[in-house]
């Protein structure tokens, strides 16, 4: 278990230009600084938004990771149910989906086409 | 007396992010009314903006979690998000070192908080500010109650936070608004953003609007969690602002549900 120090490897990610260029530059080195399984290791390189949900990162912290990897935020959303299907309810923290992944927002939305 | 200006607001990174994808009637009507929450802030002639917020992990972590903390910096900067994506550039904020510092002395009184010389905003304040201040040229205090990392301070703490916040205002001569920023019900970043608990919700601004206070600290954070989500949990901030207003009655001049802003988005402030 180490979802503390996969949390803290995404907060640096998330706020820190310079490693944001690690990431990008020379993620092993970047990742070696953080005691991590290979699960998260693997999630985090990939990345595997889905699976990172299902460890049990805070939503605002993958919400942020994934908006630094340009994913639109309707992708981000089924990635998240995505890893729900293929891992299983989300593991720890706060931040479990408590529905069946049904879409809360599109009866209210402008449709563009 | 110098808190001239005390009210609420929504946040949460839809409300720029995801502008173009909500009904731009309720929309438009929602930042117009932000827009009044400016100009009246601006016609209280504060001086300064002390933002109660409930930031994302832009600054503060479970190595060393602040339950509370206020800003001490010259100048603060943000959004961290991707601007692209928040739709918001990154900037510069204006601080106001020796006011803060005259706040946090005068807090430490009453109230046990943590202050920091350096702070990154994320959406929690950069989406408010980029309505309420949105030339940047009004100096920001940020208070920040943590309502992220459990454990969380408890609900009677963030009251007395804001009436030792409300005692500092009236030590200093500077005049200052409060802004309080949080959700109500909301399940933000999740598969389930957009859900709303509306009866939960109107039930809380209910509480709010009367600034009742045992109804407000009567919620039990499971209670909060099994009906109002973990975006709930930032009541803390509209709590604290609402004991900072010394009991004074509040006025919602927004209150609509807005699914693809993840939230109910409201402006409400307090006739001082
Ligand atoms: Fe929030």
């Amino acid at each position: 278990m180490s979802l503390y120090y996969l949390q803290k490897v995404l907060y640096d990610i998330n706020r820190n230009e310079q490693a944001q260029q690690k990431y990008r530059d020379d993620v092993d080195t970047l990742l070696n600084d953080y005691t991590l399984t290979d699960e998260e290791r693997l999630a985090l390189k990939t990345p595997d938004i889905g699976l990172l949900y299902v460890l049990g990162v805070n939503g605002q912290i993958l919400m942020h990771f994934a908006a630094f990897h340009q994913i639109e935020w309707d992708d981000y959303l089924q990635a998240m149910r995505d890893g729900i299907a293929e891992h299983g309810e989300v593991r720890e923290g706060v931040y479990a989906m408590t529905g069946a992944g049904e879409n809360f927002t599109i009866d209210t939305e402008v449709q563009s086409d | 007396m110098s808190l001239v200006y005390a009210g609420i607001c929504s946040h949460g990174p839809g409300i720029t992010a995801r502008a173009d994808r909500a009904d731009p009637v309720v929309r438009d009507a929602f930042y117009a009314n932000l827009d009044k929450m400016r100009q009246d802030i601006v016609d209280a002639g504060a001086e300064a903006i002390i933002v109660i917020a409930a930031e994302h992990f832009a600054n503060f972590f479970m190595n060393n979690m602040p339950a509370y903390c206020i800003g001490m910096a010259d100048e603060y900067e943000g959004p961290i998000e991707d601007p692209e994506w928040l739709k918001i550039e990154k900037t510069k904020v204006p601080g106001n070192p020796g006011l803060s510092k005259r706040l946090i002395t005068e807090l430490m009184q009453t109230v046990d908080v943590a202050f920091s010389e350096e702070w990154k905003f994320d959406h929690g304040i950069s989406v408010p500010l980029n309505f309420l201040t949105p030339e940047y040229d009004m100096p920001i205090i940020p208070a920040n109650i943590n309502c992220q990392g459990p454990p969380l301070t408890p609900l009677h703490r963030a009251w007395a936070f804001g009436e030792a916040l409300r005692r500092a205002c009236d030590s200093v001569p500077e005049k200052l608004a409060i802004v309080g920023t949080g959700g109500i019900s909301h399940w933000p970043a999740t598969p389930d953003s957009g859900k709303i608990n509306l009866e939960w919700d109107q039930e809380f601004m209910d509480r709010f609007k009367r600034n009742d206070k045992d109804a407000m600290l009567s919620y039990s954070d499971e209670e909060t969690y099994r009906d109002a989500g973990q975006g709930g949990y930032e009541i803390r901030t509209l709590i604290a602002t609402a004991a900072a207003a010394k009991g004074a009655q509040a006025n919602v001049h927004f209150f609509e549900p807005i699914p693809i802003f993840a939230t109910s988005c409201f402006c409400a402030s307090f006739e001082l």
